[in-house]
């Protein structure tokens, strides 16, 4: 279970400080899985690097399991259990998918296992695992590789930020795939994904309205998206994926 | 009967990846003198009269082959430059394996200066890996000064791998290449200086008859105080295609400069280079310590990858 007490996170912007994040408590429980959406620029994805570590919040306690982790590191973090998907994955010169999955399991892994985490993602292994993790491969692919480290990690608690972002139609129809199998295979996790996908919006357990840095609501799927529906913060198509203009339809 | 000390055994692994005697047709020098040297039926390898180094003749049609010459050197002070010329008949299909290892415990200055020249026949193919590699706490310096001279001719094809990663206090590595028509080189260096160490790579490649191709990549890492300076000049007589590219990371007080350099003299030579130069990007730093590396592990790994 992490928890989220009296979270602030401000930045010195032009000379004046600008707060981000105000004031957020929150609690994601044990085998659910919670979605954080609202507006643009509301700090959602701001929110979810002060759990994995990478910003440091101005004020306020952050707890795993119980445990107070506000000043450890990313990889004291990452050690005791938090995974994160970046928005924008990372392109590595030289290091191979293989690699990459490697040191997200920290430990000799198994190619065929290798293949497994990939074949979740729907990337065929084959044509994948030697591949270097450079420009050649496309915004989608590397999205996908990227849950497949964190899937490879098998954390305590997975952090995916805007997981559609970036991606192709038949990559966003996988991707809830991915997601509804991870929703299934929950046991002793939480699953935290940012995205404004109504999709996947639909298979959370939770739902979480960050807007202009403040928690608006929280509570259950039920509760909470009725009212979503139809605005920014719950979207059918996949025009706030970032998908091109003429493959820009419905999902 | 092939003599070598635990130390020189270690450098044989770190410069040939050998473990023991290797197979195929080899020359071993240790120290300034042949250690073990094996000729094969289609190998030949001959001291030279005047004793400077070797002459490698590989018949025309050799195929799946392999020859080894390392060096290593334990010797504080020992400065030798060596001539090795390599006569590769046609269509013959080998890989040479060179390199040198110098572990330099004590005081004096140990310098190795390999002049390797190729005469590549007629539809050869020839892949050659070259690595070098210091080691040893000595005040004197480990310095290695390769020289390589490339002559193809019509249809051949030569893939270099040119490896330098550690312990290397001063080196100054010239390689030169004339293509004829058809000709193929392709040259992969890879690079890593640390300390006060001071590298030179410089290339210079012309391309002379039609249809030669030629891609020479370096990929390199100067850390602590070191210079690296890469100069690669691909000159185009001919309708030729050629690209080369320099990629480094910088990191601490390291230097760099990469002059990538183009003359083409023909209108269909096909020109290109490109060159790029920067620290390690703080977000591929933060992706791996999300994965549970350290900070310097993140480090280590980024420049392994880099450097593979």
């Amino acid at each position: 279970m992490l928890e989220l007490r009296n979270i602030s996170f401000g930045v010195a912007e032009e000379g004046e400080d600008k707060e981000i994040l105000r004031d957020i408590s929150l609690t994601i429980p044990d085998n659910k899985l919670v979605v954080v959406t609202g507006p643009n620029g509301g700090g959602k994805s701001t929110m979810a690097k002060v759990i994995a570590g990478i910003q440091k919040p101005t004020s306020g306690r952050i707890f795993l399991d119980g445990t107070d982790i506000t000043s450890l590191s990313i990889t004291e973090r990452a050690k005791l259990g938090i995974g994160f998907a970046f928005q924008q994955p990372v392109r590595f010169k030289g290091i191979q998918v293989f690699d990459l999955l490697k040191l997200a399991t920290g430990k000799n892994l198994p190619v065929s296992d290798a293949c497994e985490y990939l074949s979740r993602v729907g990337l065929c292994a084959h044509d994948y695992i030697d591949r270097e993790i450079n420009a050649s491969l496309s915004g989608g692919e590397l999205k996908r590789i990227e849950i497949a480290t964190v899937l490879a990690r098998a954390t305590r608690l997975s952090i995916f930020d805007e997981p559609e972002a970036g991606i192709d139609l038949w990559s966003f129809q996988n991707l809830i795939e991915v997601f509804e199998q991870m929703r299934r295979d929950i046991k002793d996790s939480s699953i935290l994904v940012i995205s404004h996908q109504e999709r996947i919006l639909n298979i959370a357990d939770e739902v979480i309205v960050i807007r202009e840095g403040e928690l608006a609501e929280q509570g259950t799927r039920g509760e909470i998206l009725p009212d979503l529906i139809g605005t920014a913060s719950a979207v059918r198509g996949c025009r706030k994926s970032g998908v091109s203009q003429t493959e820009e339809t419905e999902c | 009967m092939l003599k070598l000390d635990e130390i020189q055994k270690r450098l044989l692994m770190e410069v040939a990846d050998l473990h023991k005697v290797p197979e195929g047709a080899y020359n071993i020098r240790s120290n300034g003198k042949s250690a073990g040297r094996v000729s094969t039926a289609n190998i030949e390898i001959e001291p030279k009269e005047n004793g400077s180094g070797l002459d490698i003749y590989i018949k025309p049609g050799t195929k799946n082959e392999s020859v080894h010459i390392p060096v290593v050197m334990t010797q504080s002070g020992l400065t030798e430059v060596v001539y090795n010329d390599f006569h590769i008949g046609e269509d013959a299909d080998v890989v040479i394996v060179a390199g040198c290892g110098i572990d330099n415990c004590g005081p004096d200055d140990s310098e190795h200066d390999g002049i390797h020249r190729f005469y590549v026949g007629k539809n050869a193919k020839i892949r050659y890996v070259e690595k070098h590699y210091g080691s040893g706490d000595g005040k004197g310096k480990r310095i290695l000064n390769p020289g390589t001279e490339v002559y193809m001719e019509e249809g051949s094809s030569m893939e270099m791998e040119m490896v330098q990663i550690k312990g290397v206090d001063d080196t100054n590595r010239v390689t030169t290449a004339e293509l004829a028509a058809g000709a193929r080189l392709v040259v992969r260096e890879r690079l890593m200086t640390h300390g006060c160490q001071n590298a030179v790579s410089t290339y210079l490649v012309s391309m002379n008859g039609e249809g030669a191709t030629a891609d020479v990549v370096s990929r390199s890492v100067a850390r602590d105080t070191s210079y690296q300076k890469f100069d690669a000049k691909l000159v185009g007589n001919a309708a030729c295609s050629g690209h080369t590219e320099c990629d480094s990371i910088i990191m601490d007080e390291g230097r760099i400069l990469a002059v990538p350099g183009l003359e083409a003299n023909n209108v269909d030579a096909a020109l290109v280079h490109e060159a790029a130069i920067g620290k390690i990007a703080g977000d591929q730093i933060i992706k791996l310590m999300t994965l549970g590396l350290t900070e310097q592990e993140a480090e280590e790994q980024i420049i392994n990858g880099f450097l593979k």
